[in-house]
């Protein structure tokens, strides 16, 4: 089936009569609203006030910056469907500036920028993919001739809310990788006097950024964040904790090697580098591509890519966790899987001294390519770590 | 009259940061120069790591043709440690190859060219019963009602009067430039939205494969997804299914939608088969392996080289005849600026030369661009969806000669009419023809596979590091949507001592060589190439956007050290 997305938003129309409209029975909406209550992670006795906000709201203004990056994260945000209503959750904005996809070029995208800033000034939502490079005065990424950094600063200053979309927006992502030849550094570090939610991934599932305006305009403010930014809606639980394939792990039944036996059967991957025990991301739940699977479901372990600076603490992809975090003999396994099925909000706690062991072999390897960083004048992942 | 400085920046619906730097005289481009304004550094990072997690790192260089790098990667390192991977994971990988192929050129022809030849302003003036007659008079699409275009349009009229335009804010709406009626424009923006739609239903073959899309996961050595048709988390009937759904819908949607829509749009624009053509030399790798990878004669659109636009010559593509200069690109080598270095030997130290930001004008900068310039014996070289046409075309490739032929007579033009922007995009949707259908054959040959009691799909014997050589280095090729691209790996003691891609918008974007030679973008644009309104470019964006751009990819960096390597392995 196909769901043609031919329905623009009038800005004279609330979304309750655009949905009405479009044939979008009531009872549609409020089981899309319901939907929302449960991604959102909100109780059923929210979803009146849900419903009424979310109908009542016109578009507002959203500025998108790409800066230092490879567009993955905007083509995952294409990809966001639900049927018949989830593609109308990205006409709730006005999306006054995209590189990607907008008409004009040049003068005129710059002045769609300037124009969109002034007039929406203090109520826009500024998206950001991509990492801002710091070496030699930022000037490893311009755009109109001015550096990314410039323009994140200018763009950031009257937004009412910043969303960092994508592991670069995180932390830098691959750019920030040792030596980080760059400079790279996620938008947290240039954006310090509001707060920023992180939607992490490499990329995100799009529907984790649909899910997070939704909770923005109908909320007016942010939800719930953990210490990296991520909002706790999607990325409050460990893979591990939500797998498909949790059972086999809890019954010693592995895959040793890829293509074999164990891996027709589908059973646990942790043996095959698996970082979903050390990985807080909602790709088991919201799963990918209008919930067709996932990497686990297809059968490759996770790389941890929600995760800060994955492409130093959790590589080599195919090394097991217990390996390469430094928890030394197999036979931990089950401590660590005993001591990660904890509750949500501890979580983060146990997950961030899970972080600390990963720093310590990062530190190990980062003495390694010291020199290197220092004679591109990038930093480390751990002295990033440090400043965070 | 001394020339007009035109500066385009950013260039917009495109991937990644590039800059058109221009002057115009007399309603003519005279000079053109090609920037790119981001550096990430990739290269550089791969040195000490796993070989087996490079396919990782370095898909990350790109999320639009986001399987292209990690393919040509597992292929560099396979090649290096000398693994044959299965043929179903041969199949599969086409597969996934083949709909990024099929997806990319739609998103490209629909969300991110089209609006320089569409004008979505006019649609609101067109009649939806004529436009109704129109599409059907092209294309039995069930879609294309009266109706239906009448929805289409009142929804844009609404969005028009609401004054919030959007992504559509700026155009330039009612530009001379614009030649389709009002009914063509219509039914082109009723298939823009589906065309939405339509690519994200079909690239979940990526998600059934690879787990997720952006950025599907591979394996060196074959691929992660197992066949079992008992299991129920492997790929088994229901999964084969949705494959083979995906493939009918993807299919269809090319043959009754794009290639109509885009041969009946070039049908207006016939003057610009006389614009944009540029450098006169085709390359093409070769891509769609069906036998093993150094099987080349059984690669499904062939590898050749087409010099000064001679369709009565294919010359065989030799590796070892590719070097980089960075005259006009902000590095340096420790042999002086003028060198060309092949990629085994190549070297890369950023050194930024440039004027302070913000800028003005680069067009007076002897160094302009964090794109290097590869060239071919010396020669630019075009790469991409024209160039594989034209190879595959000049070398008999019996499919490519019906789509093509069949084109060029709608048009009525001869072959010469390839070589320029129009062209270009035509030879795009010829190639996504061909590849749609040929998924069917890759699929079919999947499940006999399978049912012959097949089902293997990964190679294992090689996958410890302790079966590994000391040393071993490998090339990996492979032709994605944009063009040729080359992995270049080096091994020692089970780590990446050095790694290298050459990459197609790297061949197509690269800034001025050691002689003066100018790159496919700066030649195209001053190729019989008119610019009416400096202020209004798009023209610029017509002939640039027929590239596909994808800057990201294009700009790489080597090994940070520039060690040489005596032994060189060419396929």
């Amino acid at each position: 089936m196909y769901y043609p997305t031919t329905h623009p938003w009038s800005g004279d129309q609330s979304l309750g009569e655009h949905l009405n409209e479009r044939g979008v029975s009531r009872r549609d909406f409020l089981e899309f609203c319901g939907s929302m209550c449960a991604v959102l992670g909100l109780s059923k006795s929210m979803l009146p006030s849900l419903a009424a906000q979310l109908e009542a709201i016109k578009r507002p203004s959203v500025i998108w910056l790409q800066l230092q990056e490879c567009t993955g994260c905007v083509e995952s945000v294409l990809r966001t469907a639900e049927p018949t209503i989830g593609d109308l959750v990205l006409d709730l904005v006005s999306l006054d500036y995209q590189h990607t996809l907008m008409a004009g070029a040049g003068q005129a995208a710059e002045k769609a920028l300037s124009d969109a800033m002034a007039a929406n000034k203090g109520k826009y939502v500024l998206v950001v993919t991509g990492s801002v490079p710091l070496n030699e005065n930022g000037i490893f990424l311009t755009i109109g001739g001015r550096t990314g950094r410039e323009i994140l600063e200018e763009a950031a200053r009257d937004a009412a809310a910043v969303v960092g979309v994508g592991a670069c927006a995180h932390f830098g992502s691959v750019q920030a990788a040792r030596p980080n030849p760059t400079g790279a550094v996620g938008i947290r570090s240039i954006i310090t006097d509001k707060p920023v939610v992180i939607l992490a991934g490499c990329p995100p599932i799009g529907d984790v950024v649909t899910a997070t305006l939704v909770h923005f305009l109908t909320f007016g403010r942010l939800p719930q964040m953990d210490s990296e930014g991520r909002p706790l809606f999607a990325y409050g639980k460990r893979i591990h904790d939500q797998c498909t394939r949790r059972a086999h792990f809890d019954a010693g039944q592995y895959v040793e090697v890829f293509d074999d036996e164990a891996a027709r059967k589908g059973w646990c991957l942790y043996k095959v580098g698996c970082k979903g025990p050390a990985t807080f991301s909602p790709c088991p739940i919201f799963q990918w591509n209008t919930r067709t699977s996932w990497p686990i479901g297809a059968g490759h372990p996770c790389i941890g890519c929600t995760e800060p600076f994955f492409w130093d603490t959790m590589t080599p992809f195919y090394g097991r966790l217990p390996n390469v975090a430094g928890f030394g003999i197999e036979s931990k396994v089950d401590v660590i899987g005993a001591g990660l099925a904890i509750g949500a909000t501890a979580g983060v706690l146990a997950h961030a001294a899970a972080t600390s062991v990963y720093q310590l072999r990062r530190r190990r390897k980062d003495e390694a390519v010291a020199a290197a960083a220092a004679a591109t004048g990038g930093t480390t992942p751990s002295e990033r770590t440090k400043e965070d | 009259m001394a020339a007009t400085r035109v500066v385009v920046d950013p260039i917009t619906r495109i991937e990644g940061h590039l800059r058109i730097e221009a002057q115009q005289d007399n309603g003519r481009i005279t000079n053109a120069w090609s920037t790119a304004t981001q550096f990430r550094g990739i290269e550089i990072i791969m040195t000490g790591r796993d070989p087996r997690d490079a396919w990782a790192f370095t898909q990350r260089i790109c999320g639009v043709c986001t399987v292209v790098h990690a393919v040509a990667s597992c292929r560099a390192v396979e090649d290096a440690l000398g693994i044959r991977i299965p043929p179903n994971a041969n199949l599969i990988r086409n597969l996934i190859h083949g709909m990024q192929f099929v997806q990319d050129h739609v998103i490209h022809f629909y969300h991110l060219h089209a609006l320089d030849w569409v004008d979505v302003t006019s649609a609101l003036k067109a009649d939806p019963a004529a436009t109704a007659r129109l599409a059907a008079s092209l294309s039995p699409w069930p879609n294309n009602s009266a109706t239906w275009f009448a929805e289409v349009q009142n929804r844009v009229a609404k969005f028009v009067a609401s004054g919030q335009l959007g992504i559509f804010t700026n155009g330039y709406w009612g530009h001379p430039a614009y030649k389709l009626p009002p009914e063509a424009n219509l039914m082109a923006v009723a298939h823009y939205l589906e065309a939405l739609d339509w690519q994200r239903d079909v690239i979940r073959l990526h998600t059934i494969f690879g787990g997720k899309n952006p950025h599907p996961n591979f394996l060196v050595g074959g691929m992660a997804s197992a066949i079992n048709l008992e299991g129920t988390a492997t790929i088994n009937a229901e999964r084969l299914t949705d494959i083979r759904d995906m493939i009918t819908r993807a299919q269809r949607f090319v043959e009754q939608v794009y290639w109509p829509d885009l041969q009946a749009i070039a049908s207006f624009y016939k003057e610009w088969a006389g614009i944009g053509g540029g450098v006169r030399n085709y390359l093409a790798c070769g891509e769609f392996p069906e036998g093993n990878i150094d099987e080349l004669d059984k690669m499904y659109l062939p590898r050749g080289i087409i010099m000064d636009r001679d369709l009565s010559t294919v010359v065989p593509y030799d590796p070892s005849k590719v070097a980089e200069f960075i005259t006009s690109s902000w590095y340096e080598y420790a042999q002086g600026d003028d060198a060309g270095l092949h990629p085994y030997e190549g070297e890369t130290k950023p050194k930024y030369a440039g004027p302070p930001t913000p800028w003005t004008y680069l067009q007076q900068e002897k160094k302009y661009s964090w794109l290097k310039s590869p060239r071919y014996d010396g020669k630019p070289m075009e790469v991409g969806p024209l160039a594989r046409m034209l190879v595959a075309y000049a070398s008999g490739h019996e499919e490519a000669r019906a789509v093509i032929g069949d084109a060029l007579g709608r048009l009525k033009v001869g072959p010469a009419a390839l070589f320029s922007t129009l062209g270009r995009t035509a030879a795009r949707g010829a190639e996504t023809v061909l590849l749609a259908r040929r998924m069917n054959t890759w699929y079919d040959s999947l499940v006999n596979r399978i049912k012959s009691g097949d089902t293997q799909t990964f190679t294992s014997d090689k996958w410890e590091p302790e079966t590994w050589p000391a040393t071993a280095q490998g090339y990996g090729f492979l032709d994605a949507p944009r063009g040729a691209l080359g992995h270049w790996v080096q091994i020692a003691d089970g780590k990446i001592s050095r790694y290298q891609c050459v990459v197609p918008s790297t061949w197509n974007a690269g800034p001025r060589d050691a002689t003066g030679q100018v790159g496919p973008y700066e030649a195209a644009l001053t190729d019989n190439h008119p610019l009416v309104d400096p202020q209004r470019p798009i023209e610029i964006l017509r002939t640039i956007h027929s590239f596909d751009p994808c800057i990201a990819c294009g700009v790489h960096v080597l090994d940070a050290e520039g060690r040489t390597v005596t032994e060189v392995k060419v396929l």
